[in-house]
């Protein structure tokens, strides 16, 4: 009995663990697919001599290296900032409805970035980045301030409420901003959206050290965020410090949402749904669902940029939206099939 | 049951109750201030006694058509507008947050508003439209959604846990059409889109408040019924069949009721934000465990919709805001409020 358990046990481990090598085979795949595609198509092996052994005589060299190369990266580094900080924060307010755009963080960057153009006139993307990061934040920081206050600190019903109030607060100042500024409107609606195109290897440098920091400190909050799950009547008879670890996650989703905010607009789409695919497959159990997430939400996001480039020729259709358009069918498909693991 | 315990009993219940009495009232005069406010405030002052003769002119048959005008034509028509729209969107928030036992899971958020937002932004954008048939739009665009949203959601029944999954999925595309739509349209469109979907009560029509009149009075009586079935639904499905509640049918029911609610009301002031959403739990948060509190919801959903729109019209000098842009800060900021406040009562949503 016992060694079956056992056994069956490190089955599971292994296949587990055998479907993250897969999803780190594809997310390659999805990689050197994503230097290839475009206005202009470039075989692999032209990618692959151009990482290698670059010309930059080449035309075709310079494209991997000046476009593709960085739009790639901060598409990696986006999806799986996203993936990771989803997840994290539906296990911290143990809400399925959580996500970055919910919880007030996707609405504090672009409340700031939109005070920055509209009352400082910056429009620059580079300056996006830092009044992004700075925004997503300062809402957190409110947002996690408003639930702690009163008798029983901050709850999961009350984290949810009182992000989903500052976003309701912030969308309020914006949508005045918008609507009295048509040239504020003008230029945030394509920033918005969220979108890789353009992005430089600036940007990718800026963002990845607080996504490297952000990652580790999710994953290290795996095993806090199994004891939430249990409610936190139960993790705090077990011993665990339900505040800090709520903090912990709290402070690794604000960071990495922040980055990926920054670097790529707000995307609602992937933080929200990936986290629940990750799970269908992993089963209860933030060990795995938090690889998964981080590791598939960058495929999803690098195959929907990749679709985006090339299915209206000659424009591109920004990776906010494809990400929604098929990721959206397939999620719907999935809850229908799966019987779900309820948080 | 012992004696002593079955008074303990009966006297918590008789607190309870008196409890929810006072915030039924706090709430009826809360909102008989503000409306008394809509009827006086004004570019064009009327003294409150001409008011009141205006208010009665129909009856009286004493005329005065400049000041009848205003208070007839203009001021009545916007606060009844506000009163009906707010309620009904605060009934259609709370029951979806009931059903789907989930606080954050009101219309506008499970991706009915996003249809009806949906629909009139491609009405507006490629078709063109404007005025009352971007109204029948969003109002087909939140009737289909519903459905489809139910029906995807069914696998020998449903369950609350999957609607809601169907339902962020289904914002999300219905998010990605309009995000789409917005980068392809000329800025002017944009604008014209911009301005329906922050939804305001600046055009209201005596019309708009009739369909939504008796749209209450058809669905009230029927949602007074369908609530009786929530006790039992709220035990949990199996529990609720060993009761004998038609599980299906109450939460069909209730469904239908809470789209009927939100559409009609989106299509008379458009998608305005959050009052669903926040209406909810601000009448939880008064009651404190006294009631389920969707009388009370409806009531906050009105009081939030009428104050926001005195402040959109009188807030600047120079300009009106569209009421949607104050509902959103208003609606939040009691419920941050309540949530700093109430700290004790920990249990209720």
């Amino acid at each position: 009995m016992e060694a079956s358990v056992v056994e069956a046990r490190a089955s599971r481990a292994a296949a587990l663990g055998l479907g993250l090598l897969l999803l780190a085979a594809a997310l390659i795949a999805v990689i050197l697919l994503s230097m290839a595609t475009g206005a202009r198509a470039i075989p692999v092996d032209m990618v692959w001599s151009a990482l290698t052994a670059f010309d930059p005589n080449s035309t075709e060299h310079r494209i991997v290296w000046d476009l593709r190369l960085p739009r790639t990266l901060v598409g990696v580094l986006v999806g799986l900032a996203l993936g990771l900080s989803g997840a994290v924060l539906q296990g911290a307010t143990r809400n399925p409805l959580a996500d970055p755009s919910i919880l007030g963080i996707n609405s504090g960057a672009a409340l700031f970035v939109v005070l920055g153009v509209s009352v400082f006139g910056i429009t620059q993307l580079g300056f996006y980045v830092w009044l992004a990061f700075i925004g997503a934040g300062v809402a957190m920081l409110v947002v996690y301030s408003v639930a702690s206050l009163g008798r029983e600190g901050a709850t999961p019903i009350k984290l949810a409420l009182a992000g989903a109030a500052m976003t309701a607060i912030m969308l309020a100042v914006i949508n005045a901003i918008l609507l009295t500024s048509p040239r504020t409107l003008d230029e945030v609606r394509f920033w918005q959206v969220g979108s890789l195109a353009g992005r430089s290897m600036d940007i990718a440098l800026q963002v990845s050290p607080f996504i490297a920091i952000g990652a580790a400190l999710a994953l290290m909050s795996a095993r806090l965020l199994d004891g939430l799950s249990m409610g936190d009547d139960v993790a705090r008879a077990l011993g665990q410090r339900i505040g800090l670890s709520r903090a912990l996650a709290g402070l690794a989703a604000v960071i990495l949402a922040g980055a990926a905010v920054a670097a790529a607009g707000p995307i609602a789409f992937v933080g929200l749904t990936i986290p629940h695919v990750a799970r269908a497959i992993t089963g209860p159990g933030y060990r795995w669902i938090l690889p998964y997430s981080m590791l598939m939400a960058p495929i999803l996001l690098l195959g929907a940029d990749i679709i985006g480039r090339v299915i209206a020729p000659p424009g591109e259709v920004q990776v906010g939206i494809v990400t929604a358009f098929i990721g959206a069918p397939f999620f719907i498909a999935l809850v229908r099939r799966r019987k779900l693991a309820a948080l | 049951m012992t004696i002593v315990q079955a008074t303990t009993i009966a006297a918590v219940r008789r607190s309870r109750q008196s409890h929810a009495t006072r915030v039924t009232f706090g709430l009826l005069a809360a909102l008989l201030a503000a409306a008394i406010a809509a009827m006086l405030l004004g570019d064009f002052a009327v003294p409150p006694e001409t008011v009141l003769q205006s208010l009665f002119s129909p009856l009286t048959g004493i005329a005065n058509k400049g000041v009848d005008f205003i208070v007839l034509q203009v001021r009545l028509p916007r606060l009844v507008l506000a009163l009906l729209s707010g309620a009904a969107f605060g009934l259609s928030g709370i029951i979806f947050q009931t059903l789907l036992r989930n606080p954050l899971a009101s219309p506008d958020i499970i991706g009915i508003a996003h249809g009806a937002s949906a629909a009139a932004v491609f009405c507006i954008i490629v078709l063109g439209w404007g005025g009352l048939s971007v109204s029948l739009g969003a109002f087909a665009g939140a009737v289909l959604t519903a459905i489809a949203i139910y029906l995807l959601a069914w696998r020998n029944g449903v369950t609350a846990y999957r609607v809601v999954l169907i339902g962020i999925g289904a914002a999300a595309m219905l998010s990605a059409v309009i995000s789409y739509l917005f980068t392809r349209a000329r800025l002017n469109e944009v604008q014209q889109a911009m301005a329906w979907l922050v939804g305001s009560l600046n055009a209201a029509q005596p019309a708009d408040s009739i369909v939504l009149a008796i749209t209450m009075v058809v669905i009230l009586p029927a949602l007074f019924v369908l609530v009786r079935g929530l006790d039992g639904l709220e035990l949990g499905d199996d529990t609720a069949h060993a009761l004998g509640t038609h599980v299906e049918h109450t939460r069909l029911g209730l469904m239908l009721v809470a789209v009927a609610l939100a559409a009609f009301a989106t299509a008379a002031v458009g998608p305005v934000g959050f009052v669903a959403f926040v209406s909810g739990p601000i009448a939880r948060r008064l009651m404190g465990g006294a009631g389920r509190g969707f009388p009370q919801a409806a009531l906050v959903g009105a009081l939030v919709m009428l104050v926001s729109d005195l402040v959109a019209q009188h807030a600047l000098p120079s300009t009106q805001l569209p009421t949607g842009v104050v509902t959103g800060a208003f609606g939040a900021t009691f419920l941050l409020w309540l949530l700093v406040v109430s700290g004790r009562s920990g249990r209720v949503n």
